[in-house]
């Protein structure tokens, strides 16, 4: 059962570090520039065009694709393995175990959750942006996209919730990678763990603030 | 002391298995939690029952025979205790004790509270140990081994194959107990030699006897009554890594 595809568990588990922590650095990369929507909208009108359909933007929205295929099915298939493997008959009695987070106990649901988000956001902005820029057309101002979308309050909680849900996911998940890889030791154990969540706080609060911004002022 | 017990009975893994409640008094707050098992199983045989079968041995916490999931716990909710050294006296008098067996895919239940955890000992026999001979018992220091080293390899070894890492793990993982095998190994200059084939053999073999994938949520740390670290995984997860691209290098 574990050897699906021939690759073993622990294979698995490092195609889920390498594609989570690819994508962990794209919203680092990411949430940087979206800073730049709040000190100057030049700057991120020039960054927009910067990036736009150019050939390294297409790569890297094609390599991005691809991480979040490849995290997303692993995450279903480890899932159902996991599923398995636990037997058909559950506990009775399930109480809180000391020290295990509730995200790292639900990351296939924060999982989804995020996913979903992911598409609204998508539709919201790459569709008006890269997309038709690759289908010949021009593209909308980034700006004019980022009022029009959160100055609508609905649109600005439903961000503020997903953001909140990536936490949870980035929370468990920038710590599991670094264990997955076998980068933890009993001195840095603890570090990792609070590293992880520095660094959810830091990528969340970057696309949070743009949101809050817009929504607050427009 | 009073206490009622929910007990899982089961005849076999063939048929289902239902909670049964027992009320039991008179139960010395002296007495362990097998003790109190042994008091209750008496009665049952005093009144022509069948007794609840459970597995034990030692009963001083090393061996690792004994293994109850105790009201939503593996051996209970205490830290570093075996179900063998927890005591009645934890419990409040008059508690509701829910005692399940060990739940999971990879154990299958023998009878009531007892499960088949051979899986374990087949995960040993596929590279948990050292095959050069050693001859006698060598010298003090003969060999010398860093400090550090020894004190994390004795720590690991400490680990009595109870199986509530896997019991407890919501994908039914082995990974703590075998990263505790393969690092109580690689770490001394003993089993360094055999560290490459013992990680990918225990690993492959783990995988095919239908353990879970490991997703980090330490729940086996929380609960394991030796308090096996979860950097052994770490350390498993390396040395797996590095078996695999010296393999190439070695044909």
């Amino acid at each position: 059962m574990g050897n699906c595809k021939g690759l073993s568990s622990i294979t698995k588990k490092l195609i889920m570090a390498i594609t989570g922590g690819c994508l962990v650095f794209f919203l680092l990369f990411h949430g940087s520039m979206n800073i730049v929507a709040i000190i100057s909208q030049e700057g991120y009108r020039w960054i927009c065009e910067f990036l736009g359909a150019n050939w390294y933007a297409i790569v890297g929205t094609i390599g991005l694709a691809a991480m979040v295929a490849i995290h997303f099915i692993y995450a279903f298939i480890l899932s159902f393995q996991n599923y398995k493997a636990r037997g058909n008959q559950r506990y009775a009695v399930v109480e809180r175990q000391e020290g295990v987070s509730w995200a790292s106990k639900n990351m296939l649901v924060i999982g989804l959750i995020v996913i979903i988000g992911l598409g609204l956001h998508l539709y919201n902005f790459w569709a008006k942006m890269q997309l038709v820029e690759l289908q010949g057309e021009a593209s909308a101002d980034g700006i004019g996209l980022i009022i029009n979308v959160f100055g609508n309050s609905c649109y600005s909680v439903m961000y503020l919730v997903w953001l909140a849900f990536l936490w949870f996911h980035l929370s468990h998940g920038i710590a599991s990678v670094m264990q997955s890889i076998g980068w933890n030791s009993h001195v840095w154990k603890h570090r990792i763990e609070w590293l992880g969540k520095f660094f959810a706080i830091v990528i969340v609060a970057m696309f949070a603030s743009v949101v809050l911004y817009y929504w607050l002022i427009y | 002391m009073k206490f009622i017990l929910r007990i899982w009975r089961q005849k076999n893994n063939t048929v289902k298995g239902k909670f049964v409640e027992y009320h039991l008094d008179n139960v010395p707050k002296e007495a362990s939690f097998l003790e109190m098992l042994d008091i209750l199983n008496e009665q049952l045989v005093m009144k022509g029952e069948d007794p609840v079968t459970f597995d034990h041995d030692c009963r001083e916490g090393i061996c690792g025979a004994c293994g109850l999931y105790i009201n939503g716990h593996p051996h209970g909710k205490f830290k570093n205790t075996t179900t063998c050294q927890l005591h009645m006296r934890k419990f409040a008098d008059g508690a509701t004790i829910t005692v399940e067996p060990w739940r999971s895919a990879a154990f299958p239940i023998i009878k009531d509270l007892m499960v088949d955890r051979s899986s374990l000992d087949k995960l040993i026999q596929a590279g948990g140990y050292v095959s050069v001979r050693t001859g006698g018992v060598p010298d003090a220091n003969a060999i010398p081994v860093n400090k550090h080293c020894a004190d994390l390899s004795m720590d690991a070894a400490s680990c009595i194959g109870c199986g509530a890492c896997v019991a407890t793990c919501k994908n039914g993982s082995a990974m703590l107990f075998v990263s505790a095998k393969v690092s109580q190994l690689a770490l001394l200059p003993q089993g360094q030699v055999e560290a490459r084939d013992r990680v990918q053999k225990m690993v492959a073999r783990m995988d095919e006897l239908g353990f879970g994938n490991c997703s980090n949520t330490f729940a086996c740390e929380a609960e394991c009554p030796k308090g096996i670290s979860v950097t052994n995984i770490a350390r498993m997860n390396r040395q797996f890594f590095a078996a695999k691209i010296a393999e190439p290098l070695k044909k």
